[in-house]
């Protein structure tokens, strides 16, 4: 096996070290207010939803209108957990039981939807995701209508962090991998994919559930911050929230994702105090993005890319 | 027995309306392949022009809905040329996109405009009369929206299948191209179909006000997802296929409601969707279209 010292693992973890530092800094000296900490927060978690769908709609071509569903699985499965043992270690069962869960029914939606093509598929992954809201609102195990309330808030900014860091180090390696070239080539065209002996069911199903499962750690990490949930937080919306992130980043562009989670928190947070006006401009936004710049901030490229030349020599293969 | 009957009965009504919603969509689809996610919102703008018509205005019934059709009428024409003319060429998700994009536009105008809270029609807007028959309860009110729809559908199917622009909407909905070299003006007959859809819709709006009483910007949403899956169920792309998904599915969900499942017949409505997209993706009505490569 290759060793991981590389020049370029060493240069990556240097500025992770740096932008982690910088931001943490901001915290605890308070120069990031109540405010500014809540819209961090959330435009972490947002980063780690986007990655999750961006894999399953920007890498795979499987457009999936679901993603909330998962969210919130991870989500009340976490705060479960937390009710029963209110400390860090419940919280990482949480997110254990959550993923496991989500990746149960992530391959049960799968399975029937993902034969289905375009408009389809958006729909049956939507109406997947309404039943998992319904079927939360209707137990008593998660509060029902209702929702659970007084999660202990365990999620700290290091945590949030440390997980977007190992979601964009899964994806962009499964990316790279013979794998995700298998995923990228359903894209592409999956009829040519499949006569070529790819498993196009496997790798759309495998994309869908990693995507899922990342989704669920996000909402994992939503129930211990917010440490409010109710069903309709999970809703049709939420997907719509998160669909727009990857679409304005780029279907495709894993450093499109993050930062369209971030300009989106940032346009959020400062169009606050004209809160029915947002959405109007949101959605306006929307058609405007899709009409005149359909491959969205970043296309299907990535940041390195817009780097000199003689740094990308590393990425060559020789 | 009787209650099985009895919800038949209520079933109906709310099945018009889905089907007269449905019809928009399976037009619409049918023409350019395009899931028009706004539709479910012309539906709630009708009800919204009815409840001005019927309150500022105080007209009455048929005037209200011919002015909520044309209006609506005018908003789908309009809505096609800004949003999905330009579209016509790209990628489906794109499309798809940015019909949710109009989606969230119109209700956020109509919060904007209207207040987010539930507004309601007057009481004397169609004053209700219940009729006995055979131990079955029938409202005026039911018998007037299932006539309404049934009128709406026949001149339809009239138009489609008897007229000019009618054969043109068919020769579009087969291939646009070939329709365009026979000298088919394919933009004012896609024009066309989003304006006899939208009209549609909105008389399905007003009539769901006058029924249900209540309108929120935010009615939309679901009954358009639930006439999407009628439309689905009966053959997407198919005019009688719409209106009987659409009867379908009002019965069904009346049904569960009826029987107790009320919380959840939203769920069972799309699980209908998603054992049809399983077992026949064509819908009732439809045909399996072998895919070519």
């Amino acid at each position: 096996m290759k060793s991981q010292f590389t020049k370029r693992n060493l240069i990556w973890t240097i500025v992770v070290v740096v932008i982690f530092s910088l931001l943490q800094i901001a915290i605890t000296t308070g120069l990031f207010s109540g405010t500014w900490q809540v819209t961090l927060m959330t435009v972490g978690i947002n980063i780690i939803l986007a990655l999750g769908l961006n894999l399953i709609i920007g890498f795979t071509g499987q457009f999936s209108l679901g993603h909330a569903g998962f969210m919130s699985i991870g989500a009340y499965s976490t705060a479960i957990m937390l009710a029963k043992m209110p400390n860090l270690g419940g919280l990482f069962a949480g997110m254990a039981l959550g993923a496991v869960i989500t990746a149960i029914v992530a391959l049960i939606v799968a399975i029937p939807t993902l034969r289905l093509k375009g408009d389809y598929l958006a729909i049956a992954t939507l109406g997947f995701s309404e039943v998992i809201r319904i079927a939360i609102q209707n137990m008593d195990i998660t509060g029902g209508a209702a929702g659970l309330s007084n999660i202990p808030k365990l999620t700290t900014f290091p945590m949030v962090f440390i997980f977007i860091v190992i979601s964009v180090l899964v994806v962009h390696n499964f990316i790279r991998s013979s794998h995700g070239r298998a995923c990228i080539s359903v894209r592409e065209d999956e009829i040519a994919s499949e006569s070529m002996g790819v498993n196009t069911t496997k790798y759309k199903t495998l994309a869908f559930v990693i995507g899922a499962i990342l989704a669920s750690f996000a909402g994992s990490l939503y129930a211990s911050y917010f440490y409010v949930l109710k069903p309709t937080t999970f809703g049709f919306m939420k997907s719509i929230d998160i669909l727009v992130i990857v679409v304005f980043g780029g279907m495709g562009s894993l450093s499109g994702s993050i930062l369209a989670a971030i300009v989106l928190g940032l346009i959020n947070l400062f169009l606050q105090s004209y809160a029915e006006i947002r959405m109007i401009l949101y959605a306006l936004a929307i058609i405007i993005i899709m009409v005149y710049r359909p491959q969205g901030l970043f296309g299907n490229k990535e940041i390195t890319d817009f780097l000199p030349k003689k740094w990308r020599k590393a990425k060559e293969v020789k | 027995m009787i209650t099985f009957f009895q919800q038949i009965i209520n079933g109906l009504s709310v099945g018009s309306i889905f089907a007269l919603v449905a019809l928009g969509y399976t037009m619409v689809y049918g023409i350019i392949k395009l899931i028009n996610f706004a539709h479910g919102d012309i539906y709630m703008l009708g009800a919204y022009v009815g409840f001005f018509c019927a309150t500022s205005l105080g007209l009455s019934f048929f005037p209200t809905l011919l002015i909520a059709m044309i209006v609506c009428m005018f908003t789908g024409v309009l809505i096609e040329k800004i949003a999905y003319k330009p579209l016509r060429h790209a990628s489906r998700i794109t499309s798809l996109i940015t019909a949710i994009g109009v989606s969230l536009f119109l209700e956020y105008v109509m919060m904007y405009f209207m207040g987010p809270t539930v507004r309601t029609y007057p009481a004397d807007f169609f004053p209700k009369q219940m009729f006995e028959f055979a131990g079955l309860q029938i409202s005026n009110h039911q018998i007037m929206i299932f006539m309404t729809s049934i009128i709406l559908m026949i001149a339809l199917q009239l138009i489609v299948k008897k007229t000019k622009i009618g054969k043109a909407m068919r020769a579009v909905s087969t291939d646009p191209d070939a329709a365009e070299l026979m000298g088919i003006n394919v933009n004012n007959t896609i024009s066309f179909t989003f304006a006899i859809g939208s009209a549609l819709a909105g008389a399905a709006g007003v009539m769901i006000g006058m029924y249900y009483n209540s309108i929120d910007p935010l009615m939309g949403m679901i009954p358009g997802l639930k006439a999407f899956i009628a439309a689905v169920f009966g053959g997407i792309g198919i005019i009688p296929g719409a209106m009987i998904g659409g009867e379908a599915i009002g019965i069904l969900e009346t049904l569960a409601s009826g029987y107790g499942f009320s919380m959840i017949k939203d769920a069972i409505v799309y699980l209908i969707l998603i054992i049809v997209l399983i077992i026949k993706p064509s819908g009732l009505l439809g045909k399996n279209v072998k895919e070519k490569v």
